[in-house]
């Protein structure tokens, strides 16, 4: 009732030109994924409060990029307020693209922000962008599958394992596959899952000089274990599989084991998107030689661009969208397990959402756990797990990406195409300006 | 000029032709030249949208970077190869679309409606479809189908990816040919094809020495208009196989992609758009050669 | 010699067949955007299942549908109209006064459209936004316009030239002006064809996706934009991705289907009679 009420004075103050002076319209650029889309529909809520009015530009992740990327290095100013990753963010807040968020009122409380998912987004003690929900990686597999086998998964496998159980689990007769991981190229796609297996075989992408590592021994044995198993126990098709299309495998039923992002939990275990909900078990991102690295972290965040001329309006909505109130309003309208996950203490101390999201605890400690300030086991001199944060590392995951799927459809070795993703890693790098 | 009928007829048209033409080719030649003059020059600067350190002249090295790439000539060949394909199947599945649609059957101006519709679909949506609900190799329908037949499906974005690529462009652009075909094939004089049949000729003879001549013109068209689009393709590529596995399915088109809108590197794609531009004026020089030989243009 | 029984019972068999097979994946798509999401993906397909409107309402609801639908209509009509208005008496003076360089310059048109798009997005993107013109109807209706042109004077100079050149002579010499013959003579004769050329533009602005793309944001986005709003996002999209370009397509293919018969007549008429 009281919302109807203030929705028509609202309404009323708006219908009169010049009566709310303050009223702005602020446009939004982000990502079509699902927790946006509730975000798009309860602004209307904020709009109400304030007066103020949003454009939403909802985009594929591609193309957002694409577009987000040209406006604000063009400083072209179309978009208020733009939804980055924890790749973009540090690089471009240190061009000085991004306005600094560190003045949000006190009810914003900083401190309940989970700290390795602040420090992602912090360059020189400013935060730049703010955490709408932050994903990790994990391994997800069927308990059925799994208690018919006599198996048990233990709480953090390590690739021997993983690789014990994907032989037994498969069964190509009943086109049940033992294990499902991404082979599409892409930054973002294969290599964010490879990036994860080459740290934990112990690699790194660079050693401190810049000096790309590609053809190093773990590489190789990281890359030839994923490519073996993936060929002994993964599904046709695998080399252009990307997050969705493994996901479409797994909820048809067709994988026993998936390591891959903490978002699928959600949908894995809702009915409405999943043939096997309610037989999934979570367990720990797997371990081979060292845990660093292991698992990923990625962070999807809202940032303003310095060319924005809507500042405070923006603000003042991106403290709205990333507060602990507005996890409570998801979890009030459109349940608790929707919610935003992984940014948050206060979330993961609620026992609505801790009932809600049985997967809650898994999610918490590998988000907890992803250190992107020390992603490997040898030192490096760049941050991320998955990704390397800078500027060129698009164009190298890509090119390595491609090159990797090339061994997976079994086009080159291995060892040919590491020799090619290191040539072309390091033309990139002296292009960049790394490497003379 | 007190006598324009006896001017020269060619002086008398030149002065015609130049007002008519200057708006066309004026804002042709803006179209053309500025982005074109644009990107020559940025194709010889450091010049990265995400990076502003990286500035300055380049020299020739973008070039360099670009031929000394392993992708580079390769993705030349894809180019021509999913190019050549795609207006193969097109004209062939064209010719005979057209003269299947062109016999009196039931029904057949609703089935001409059904089988123009793949042109109305958007490249994005048509690869996203074929990719996950078709061709997928254990969920989609094709696998379905095989599988219900007793064979293996086939796993076409591992195994094949290009001619997984090129059956989806080809789906786009059938429709296309046979809609310019069947339309030629309307004017063909019926009288000419009895007194073949007369003389004893069969279907095949038919095809040759009647239709296929006939057809000519309005094939030679599908090819040059197909071209230009054919060339530009890269969504099917994009959202099927991202240009792998490896480097089977990169076209030059999406190589310059990669470059401009994945690495945000200006000058590097500058540098591939200013190849592309002189690889496509060697197509339209070859084209020109066809085109010029069949059609009265 | 009429063809057997037998024989018209094969055709019809084979066209209908072939009629089918080519539309399959379309109404495969239709079909997909009444299931659920995890009817969508279900293996094996399913054929039978219960319909849902939910993916529609989605859509419509998050996807500022209308809106879309309104910018590329105007896009499409407006780049077709202003591209017909620049080429027509482009066409006009090839067709009927050709010069020794009339055949170059054709070609020389077309092969303007032979530069790939994402080669020269860069310094596209920056003329339009110092001018003003990113995310503007007009900007994106010029641009189109321009990338539509070389095809629509080459497709009106084929249809020009099937015009006796007497009948313009004729109408010259009466003394009429060149926007006289162009109304008096050249529309009338010519009319199937200009028709079929505004059809085959507003088809090809309707689908174009780079351009249409990069170069808007909130205000002049099409249905192209609207596509990506619903394409690939984390988890299972394929119905609502169904739903959303069947939104998309229908208008199209809708007026399309309608005006089949303009179409096909025009171009019996001239490129391809």
């Amino acid at each position: 009732m009281r919302f109807t009420l203030k929705a028509a004075l609202t309404a009323a103050l708006l219908a009169v030109p010049g009566a709310n002076a303050l009223a702005t319209t602020i446009t939004i650029a982000t990502v079509n994924n699902n927790d946006m889309v509730v975000m798009q529909k309860l602004s209307k809520q904020w709009e109400q409060e304030t007066g103020n009015k949003i454009k939403w530009v909802v985009l594929e992740e591609n193309v957002l990029r694409q577009r987000v990327t040209t406006d604000i290095a063009t400083h072209g100013g179309q978009f208020d307020i733009v939804t980055i990753g924890s790749y973009e963010a540090p690089i471009w807040a240190k061009r000085g693209w991004l306005v600094k968020l560190n003045d949000f009122p006190a009810s914003y409380d900083y401190n309940d922000l989970l700290p390795p998912v602040r420090a992602a987004l912090t360059v020189n003690g400013t935060m730049y962008a703010a955490p709408f929900y932050a994903e990790s990686s994990f391994t997800m597999y069927r308990k059925d599958l799994f208690e018919k086998a006599g198996l048990t998964m233990p709480d953090q496998p390590t690739y021997a394992q993983i690789e014990q159980f994907a032989d037994k689990l498969t069964d190509k007769s009943k086109q049940q596959y033992g294990i499902c991981l991404r082979g599409k190229p892409g930054w973002g796609e294969n290599m964010a899952y490879l990036g994860t297996l080459v740290n934990t075989y112990g690699g790194r992408w660079f050693d401190g000089h810049w000096q790309p590592q590609l053809t190093s021994q773990p590489w190789e044995d990281a890359i030839n274990f994923y490519v073996n198993l993936m060929k002994k126990d993964g599904p046709p098709g695998a080399a252009s599989d990307g997050f969705n299309e493994a996901e479409a495998l797994f909820a048809t039923g067709h994988c026993a084991i998936w390591i891959d992002s903490t978002v699928a939990a959600g949908m894995l275990d809702d009915p409405k998107q999943s043939q096997v909900a309610g037989e999934v078990g979570f367990a720990k991102a797997p371990v081979a030689v060292t845990n660093h690295g292991a698992a990923w972290q990625w962070i999807w965040s809202l940032a303003i661009p310095s060319s924005s001329r809507h500042e405070k309006t923006a603000k003042s909505f991106i403290a709205w969208a990333t507060s602990a109130q507005y996890v409570d309003l998801v979890g009030k309208t459109d349940g608790w397990g929707v919610a935003p996950p992984g940014t948050r203490t206060s979330t993961y101390e609620n026992p609505d959402y801790l009932k809600a999201a049985p997967f809650a605890n898994e999610v918490l400690s590998a988000i907890d756990s992803a250190d992107p300030q020390h992603p490997t086991l040898q030192p490096v001199p760049y941050t991320g797990i998955q990704f390397v944060a800078i500027a060129p590392f698009q164009q190298i995951g890509t090119t390595v990406g491609q090159d990797i799927a090339g061994a997976l459809s079994g086009d080159t070795s291995v060892s040919a195409a590491l020799q090619s993703a290191q040539d072309s890693t390091t033309a990139a790098m002296q292009q960049a300006g790394y490497l003379n | 000029m007190t006598k324009p009928t006896t001017a020269p007829p060619h002086r008398k048209k030149l002065m015609h032709t130049w007002p008519l033409l200057t708006p066309t080719v004026g804002v042709l030649l803006l179209w053309a030249f500025v982005p074109l003059a644009m990107t020559l020059w940025f194709s010889f600067q450091r010049y990265n949208l995400v990076d502003p350190t990286i500035s300055g002249f380049a020299g020739f090295n973008n070039y360099k970077f670009l031929l000394e790439s392993p992708a580079f000539l390769l993705s030349i060949v894809n180019e021509l190869v999913l190019v050549g394909a795609v207006l193969i199947i097109t004209l062939v599945l064209g010719v005979a679309f057209a003269v299947l649609f062109d016999q009196e059957f039931f029904g057949r101006s609703v089935a001409r409606l059904l089988v123009i519709a793949p042109f109305f679909v958007m490249p994005t949506v048509a690869a996203l479809i074929w990719k996950n609900l078709l061709m997928d190799p254990v969920n989609g329908v094709f696998a379905f189908v095989a599988r219900s037949l007793g064979f293996t499906p086939i796993d076409w974005f591992t195994n094949y990816p290009m001619a997984g690529v090129v059956m989806i462009v080809a789906w786009e652009w059938v429709p296309f040919a046979t809609l310019i075909l069947l339309t030629a094939m309307q004017s063909l004089d019926r009288q000419q094809v009895e007194a073949a049949k007369m003389d004893g000729a069969r279907g095949p003879q038919i095809l040759r020495y009647v239709i296929l001549p006939h057809l000519a013109r309005p094939m030679t068209i599908v090819l040059m208009m197909e071209t230009i689009y054919l060339l530009a393709v890269f969504a099917e590529i994009f959202v099927t196989t991202s240009g792998g596995p490896g480097n089977a399915t990169t076209t030059l088109t999406y190589l310059i992609y990669l470059r401009a809108l994945v690495s945000f590197d200006v000058g590097g794609a500058a540098a591939g758009g200013v190849l592309a531009v002189i690889l496509a004026n060697i197509v339209a020089l070859f084209l020109v050669r066809t085109v010029a030989r069949n059609v009265d243009l | 010699m009429r063809s057997s029984p037998l024989q018209k019972f094969i055709v019809a068999v084979l066209g209908w067949t072939v009629a089918l097979l080519m539309f399959f994946p379309v109404a495969w798509m239709v079909l997909t955007s009444f299931k659920t999401e995890i009817d969508a993906v279900h293996s094996p397909p399913l054929l039978v299942f219960h319909p849902t409107l939910a993916n529609f309402t989605h859509v419509i609801y998050l996807g500022n549908y209308l809106g879309a639908l309104t910018n590329s209509v105007a896009i499409s009509l407006g780049s077709t109209v202003l591209g017909l208005l620049i080429a027509m008496p482009a066409a006009y003076a090839m067709a009927f006064f050709p010069n020794r360089w009339t055949k170059d310059l054709l070609l020389w048109m077309l092969s303007t459209k032979m530069m790939p798009a994402v080669g020269v997005l860069m310094p596209i993107y920056l003329l339009c936004q110092r001018s003003g013109l990113l995310d503007t109807l007009s900007g994106l209706i010029l641009v189109m316009m321009l990338s539509n042109l070389p095809i629509i004077v080459w497709m009106l100079y084929t249809f020009f030239k099937e015009v006796p050149g007497d009948i313009i002579e004729a109408s010259r010499m009466d003394g009429a002006g060149v926007l006289a013959q162009l109304r008096v003579v050249l529309l009338p004769l010519a009319g199937p064809g200009i028709a079929s050329t505004a059809l085959l533009s507003i088809i090809l602005s309707w689908n174009e996706a780079f351009w249409s793309i990069n170069l808007t944001s909130v205000n002049a986005a099409p249905l192209t934009a609207f596509i990506a709003t619903f394409s690939a996002p984390e988890g299972l999209f394929w119905a609502k991705l169904s739903a959303a370009s069947t939104l998309a397509v229908a208008p199209i293919l809708i007026f399309g289907w309608m005006t089949q018969r303009q179409l096909v007549r025009g171009l019996t008429f001239g490129a391809v009679k």
